[in-house]
């Protein structure tokens, strides 16, 4: 063999080489992988942009595919949301001319993934008059809305495409004269009692533990854990610990030193469902795999890692850069005290301007009365009433509701008029909310001042109403 | 291809607006014709909407008063519109099937998203508002494929019907009456052959 025919050969073997690297990377992941993206995820991907299959589900699957796993995630928000466009207003025939103009029966016609760089507010992917599209006429039903250019429909405050919820006519027309702050203003869900789970007889002395020699906590872990609910509802070390075993040596042989949301959801399910959604949890639910298994055993199973800071894309505190995030990073393990988790758990990674300035703000000032007592129970903002609100919730059967702490805290955050409705409105109007919302600046002060922005959204519900002869 | 019946249909509901469809429907080895599903598919609609608008709305709302039916019937904890049921039903429809849609539409709808937009539900909605009694069936293509389309009256039954969409700050007629055409109902059926 001549020395060409001999480099030729070595070309295409170190191209075979390569390629298979590459497309193996590609298929089964592996540390390859996070170089082949086709372009920067959007924030509200990135964190599982390494488990692909979570969306490409298959190596070549269609986009009827990928449709699925949108609506496998999102759909009990879309509903939560009562979404203003949902996928069977679309499905009526008489809209197919509207279908071939924009198919809106579609999330990835307007959320296209790994397009940084057209890629818009709320993830969407097209240019921002879209709404032109279905609703060029407005204006003959809405005067006021002629020569409004169709770009700023979802920009200007009044609209989303989404969710409406407090945004639509009638509402705000209901809430028209809203005050800044209303009479009594106090968070009602964060009054009333949640229902407890646990229900076995109080265990009040640290003598009453039942784990194994030398999986025994200090002082401390026993005084924590004693003054938990944990405690006063029966939970044992071994309810945790070692879920399901009866005798002290089951408990011995099935012990785990750190339980999983797993094992919390065992008692504490929609918490750790919502948990899993938002972007605390995402990277642990299931199918998040950042290698999948095959190649004759050369690629196993492996799931993503825990969340941590260093990942995130906010500004985050340094010396909690390689921490994982669990469901006991937040509530400490056998103290799960709630209001650190509320706050403290908050601050202890979060180093934005916004979270920064709780610390001064009204909010925390409102905060600090009740917790020392001077104010009544509900009156205090922490930062999980905004964000880790509580709602009545259904659980999987879909037939009963609870009321839990919503653990996704992208639920009601973006857009951030969701909000309105679950949070703003128990002390504040709804006008002032809509402002409030609405200024960046204020947003980053953590609401300590007045809305320096005002939505005309209200003050054009009430000319119509005028004008039609209505109070 | 427009086919106009002019079939009277058999009997009429209380407020002798709505018929009995269904009445002499030909049902044979090779299947039902067309015309006679959308008959039938009518029958239950506006059986079952007679029977929310009268035992639900009429009677705990109008009559006994104990509850309110409210266009936001979720913010206002009271019972959804008779109009809103409908809907709600055909979205549930819409979920479960691409055998047959419906909807309600009108030359005068509150929600301007209701008003007629292809050519069969424009003529059809004419149709029955100036032909008290009959229907109008007729055949479309949209988005590329094949429609048989039936179009039926839906009238103000009650005196709320009317009053609800006079009084209604988006609606663009503020005449009507029992016993007037409001819309209509419009069954789509994809055709195979």
């Amino acid at each position: 063999m001549n020395r060409t025919a001999q480099l030729w050969l070595l070309w295409l073997l170190l191209t075979a080489v390569g390629g298979g690297i590459l497309v193996t990377g590609m298929f089964y992941g592996g540390p390859t992988r996070a170089n082949l993206l086709i372009g920067e995820t959007t924030s509200g991907h990135h964190q599982i942009e390494l488990a692909c299959g979570a969306c490409h589900t298959s190596a070549f699957n269609s986009s009827e595919d990928i449709e699925k796993t949108c609506h496998g995630c999102h759909d009990a928000e879309l509903k939560a949301a009562k979404d203003s466009h949902p996928l069977k207003k679309f499905r009526d025939p008489r809209n197919a001319d509207r279908l071939e103009k924009l198919a809106a029966n579609k999330c990835i016609t307007c959320h296209t993934e790994h397009r940084p760089k057209v890629t818009n507010a709320m993830g969407v992917t097209l240019p921002n008059d879209y709404c032109a599209l279905c609703h060029q006429d407005v204006g003959k039903n809405r005067p006021s809305h002629i020569g409004l250019g169709f770009d700023t429909c979802a920009s200007a405050g009044c609209h989303n495409f989404h969710d409406n919820t407090s945004l639509y006519e009638d509402f705000l027309e209901k809430h028209a004269s809203g005050p800044a702050v209303i009479d009594n203003p106090i968070v009602k869900l964060n009054t009333e009692k949640v229902e407890i789970t646990a229900s076995g007889d109080a265990l009040n002395v640290a003598s009453a533990a039942d784990a194994p020699e030398g999986k025994h906590g200090d002082a401390n872990v026993m005084a924590e854990w004693l003054a938990t609910r944990h405690a006063k509802g029966g939970v044992n070390c071994s309810g945790c610990h070692s879920p399901k075993s009866k005798s002290a040596e089951d408990i011995k042989a099935n012990w785990t030193d750190k339980p999983d949301h797993k094992v919390c959801a065992t008692c504490h399910g929609l918490e750790a469902e919502t948990w899993l959604q938002g972007k605390h949890g995402m990277r642990l639910a299931d199918k998040m795999l950042s290698q999948t298994k095959g190649l004759y055993g050369l690629f196993r199973n492996r799931p993503l890692t825990p969340m941590r800071p260093e990942l995130a894309r906010l500004p985050m505190q340094s010396k909690a850069a390689h921490s994982d995030l669990t469901c006991t990073s937040c509530h400490s393990s056998h103290a799960f005290d709630t209001k650190q988790a509320a706050v403290a758990s908050c601050t202890g990674c979060h180093a934005d301007e916004h979270t920064k300035a709780y610390e001064g703000s009204p909010h925390r000032k409102l905060l600090v009365a009740e917790l020392s007592g001077s104010a009544d129970k509900g009156t205090g903002v922490s930062c999980a009433t905004c964000h880790m609100p509580r709602a009545w919730m259904e659980d999987e059967s879909g037939y009963e509701e609870f009321l839990v702490s919503n653990h996704n805290q992208n639920a009601n955050l973006r857009p951030n008029e969701k909000m309105i409705r679950s949070v703003c409105m128990n002390c504040h109007g709804l006008g002032f909310s809509i402002d409030a919302l609405a200024d960046p600046e204020l947003i980053k002060r953590n609401f300590d001042g007045r809305p320096s922005a005002h939505i005309e959204s209200i003050d054009w519900v009430m000319k119509r109403v005028k004008e039609k002869g209505g109070k | 291809m427009l086919r106009v019946s002019r079939t009277i249909m058999a009997s009429a509901l209380a407020a002798g607006c709505v018929m009995a469809a269904g009445a002499g429907a030909s049902v044979t080895a090779a299947g039902v014709a067309y015309k006679d599903v959308a008959d039938m598919l009518i029958a239950v609609m506006v059986a079952d909407r007679t029977t929310y608008t009268k035992k639900v709305v009429q009677r705990l709302a109008a009559k006994e008063k104990v509850i309110k039916a409210s266009e936001h019937f979720d913010d206002d904890k009271a019972l959804p519109l008779p109009a809103q049921m409908f809907r709600f039903g055909a979205e549930a429809v819409a979920d479960k099937t691409d055998k047959f849609s419906y909807s309600l539409l009108s030359m005068w709808p509150i929600n301007k998203q209701n008003a007629p937009r292809t050519d069969i539900e424009k003529a059809g909605l004419k149709f029955v508002d100036e032909n008290k009694g009959e229907n109008y069936y007729g055949e479309e293509e949209l988005g590329g494929k094949k429609y048989y389309t039936a179009v039926y009256a839906d009238v103000a039954v009650a005196k709320v019907c009317a009053s609800c969409h006079n009084e209604h700050k988006d609606t663009p007629r503020t005449d009507f009456k029992v016993g007037d055409v409001m819309g209509g109902v419009v069954i789509r059926i994809p055709m195979t052959e």
